[in-house]
């Protein structure tokens, strides 16, 4: 499932404040941004890499929709056609009583359904391996990778990172897609 | 900022012509209705009847709407919350309402309880009572002193606590930018008259306000999501006022420093409680469905099954589908032209919700809208524009001093 190996310059930062101007500076200069990795999520920072609006909220409406419409069929199904009960003297299709049900599967449809999306939108899940930039991005540093192409000069972009206050920069070449391959077991990378 | 803010005169005439026509409505109302005479409850026929219940349903829903602006402010105080300081005016000025509409609602109540209309309020004629097994036990807490005592007190209260807080802000544009210490000190002074209010709002509309108020025109009946039900009708249509009026004033190019962000948070109160206005709406309905008491289920039969079930539906589909559906998406939160109409249907649609809780009581079968209910809701709403035109034009409209103007201006969803 590989995404072909690209090479990049990786620069790294340790304050947010420093990598505002850095985001703005490198796509006015032109360099494609593949991504940046955060320790936690910094406000507003999508907007600055120009990132487009999620339309995860639109997945979510329409799972919402398919519980409330599987709730409804497979209710007024049960109860008026396979088996009618009696209970309490009530109509056989006593849409109150649904109510509470037809919610809970259209919370469950929309939740469960949203996570599920978002996992598959960031080739997240289990025994599968992505390449970490830095691991530091986990604990206390910003880590912008940039995507270069075959007429990129790289020694130009880390002169430039250099430049917009980056600490620690290097070039790799790594893995954009995902592998199978498990993180607390093997330690081997999909290029070795 | 902005010291002078002149209404237009297109606002000043929409003001004079709507409490023109509320008050030639009301003129009307005591030309062809009668409203002096005295008519049995439920006896349906008497037009007295129809113009009580009409202005108990329109004063105690405008009030209890203005009401709901400090209810606002408050809680928003209390939670020290920073993004609503750029707008926090327009809140205050729909608030200094209630002294105005609390007089007349409690004049009107007032006429209704001590005035024999015991074709509104059953529980205010003694002999009645006294034949009543259940009337009789809530003899304690449904009699006229009670209620007046209680009404007037409420009323005071709100007023005061609301003038409270209004005044600690507009003494704040007077005493200039404060320092650390003083800021700090003007925020607990807000905090401190805020939970007062919050704790006595929680007593009064949380409730029992509305026990009296409203559900005693069904007096026999009780229902424990009562309350709730017309809090969160209130509130949303409080908080749609309230986008009305940032959307005017936007629109005049007043209030700077509020942008889509802050429209957007108004919104998305709007789209909340009309959900939670649902659940509460269900809650009710459902129980007593489930559990067909019929000392419980007389309450809904009328607007259920009887002659007002198109305005019950209408109801549900007014303040909760409309609602859910137009806000969902955050783009719509953020549109004037839409934020306006849902705003509008919104107010609309609690306004009917107020009168399927008292027509059904007091008319019984008769009820119906008519011309007479909007030219009353008329007034309302023209007296409404004119208070909230008078604070608008005679303070500035952004609290400057305010610790957390800063926190507001940046403010991003």
């Amino acid at each position: 499932m590989a995404g072909g190996i690209k090479k990049f310059v990786v620069g790294c930062f340790d304050d947010e404040a420093v990598l505002f101007p850095a985001v703005k500076k490198v796509r006015r200069a032109g360099y494609k941004i593949h991504d940046v990795y955060t320790p936690f999520p910094v406000h507003g920072l999508d907007h600055a890499m120009g990132l487009r609006e999620t339309s995860i909220h639109t997945a979510g409406f329409i799972y919402g929709i398919a519980g409330t419409t599987t709730a409804l069929t497979t209710i007024s199904w049960i109860f008026t056609k396979d088996w009618p009960l009696n209970i309490g003297g009530k109509p056989h299709f006593a849409l109150p009583a649904w109510i509470p049900i037809t919610f809970e599967l259209t919370v469950l449809f929309a939740a469960v359904g949203m996570v599920l999306t978002f996992c598959y939108l960031c080739q997240l899940s289990p025994f599968i391996k992505k390449h970490h930039f830095h691991l530091r991005a986990t604990d206390d540093l910003f880590v912008m990778a940039i995507e270069c192409t075959d007429k990129t000069n790289d020694a130009e972009v880390q002169a430039f990172l250099q430049n917009a206050g980056a600490k620690e920069i290097n070039v790799q070449h790594a893995e954009t897609g995902w592998w199978i391959g498990r993180y607390d077991r093997e330690q081997k990378l999909y290029r070795d | 900022m902005n010291h002078s803010f002149e209404l237009p005169g297109s606002y000043k005439k929409w003001t004079i012509g709507l409490i023109v026509v509320g008050l030639i409505t009301l003129l009307y109302g005591f030309i062809a209705y009668h409203p002096f005479e005295h008519a049995a409850h439920g006896a349906g026929a008497n037009a007295g009847t129809r113009f009580w219940s009409v202005l108990l349903q329109n004063s105690v829903f405008w009030l209890l709407i203005v009401n709901a602006s400090m209810f606002f402010i408050g809680v928003t105080t209390l939670a020290m919350g920073g993004w609503q300081v750029a707008l926090r005016r327009v809140p205050e000025a729909i608030s200094s309402v209630v002294p105005v509409l609390g007089i007349i609602c409690f004049l009107i109540l007032m006429t209704i309880v001590w005035g024999g209309h015991d074709d509104v309020y059953h529980w205010i004629n003694k002999d009645v009572v006294a034949g009543d097994k259940i009337l009789n036990g809530k003899k304690g807490f449904l009699n006229p002193v009670f209620f007046s005592v209680f009404s007037a007190v409420t009323i005071f209260i709100w007023w005061f606590l609301g003038q409270k807080l209004r005044s600690l802000s507009l003494e704040s544009d007077k005493t200039g930018p404060m320092d650390y210490e003083t800021g700090k000190k003007w925020i607990n002074k807000n905090i401190l008259w805020a939970s007062l209010f919050i704790v006595y709002f929680g007593l009064s509309v949380g409730s029992t306000i509305p026990w009296l108020w409203l559900m005693s025109v069904d007096a026999h009946w009780y229902s424990t999501m009562f309350s709730w039900y017309t809090f969160a009708s209130s509130f949303v249509s409080g908080m749609s006022l309230i986008a009305l009026f940032i959307v005017f004033l936007k629109n005049q190019g007043q209030l700077e420093y509020v942008t889509d962000e802050h429209l957007h948070d108004i919104g998305k109160f709007m789209f909340a409680f009309s959900i939670f206005w649902a659940y509460l709406w269900f809650s009710q309905y459902m129980l007593i469905w489930y559990a067909n008491i019929p000392e419980e289920t007389g309450y809904f039969k009328i607007r259920v099954q009887g002659p007002y079930r198109g305005i019950f539906f209408l109801n549900l589909v007014l303040n909760f589908l409309c609602p859910f559906l137009i806000l969902m998406k955050k783009s719509t939160k953020k549109n004037y032209t839409i934020i306006t109409f849902t705003a509008i249907l919104i107010i609309f649609g609690h306004w009917i919700d107020f009168w399927q809780m008292v027509m059904p009581g007091t008319l019984q079968g008769t009820g119906e809208l008519m011309p007479f209910e909007f030219g009353i809701a008329a007034l309302f709403v023209g007296v409404i524009m004119w208070r909230v035109g008078a604070f608008l034009s005679s303070h500035p409209l952004t609290v400057k001093n305010h610790p957390f103007l800063k926190e507001s201006m940046i403010h991003h969803t």
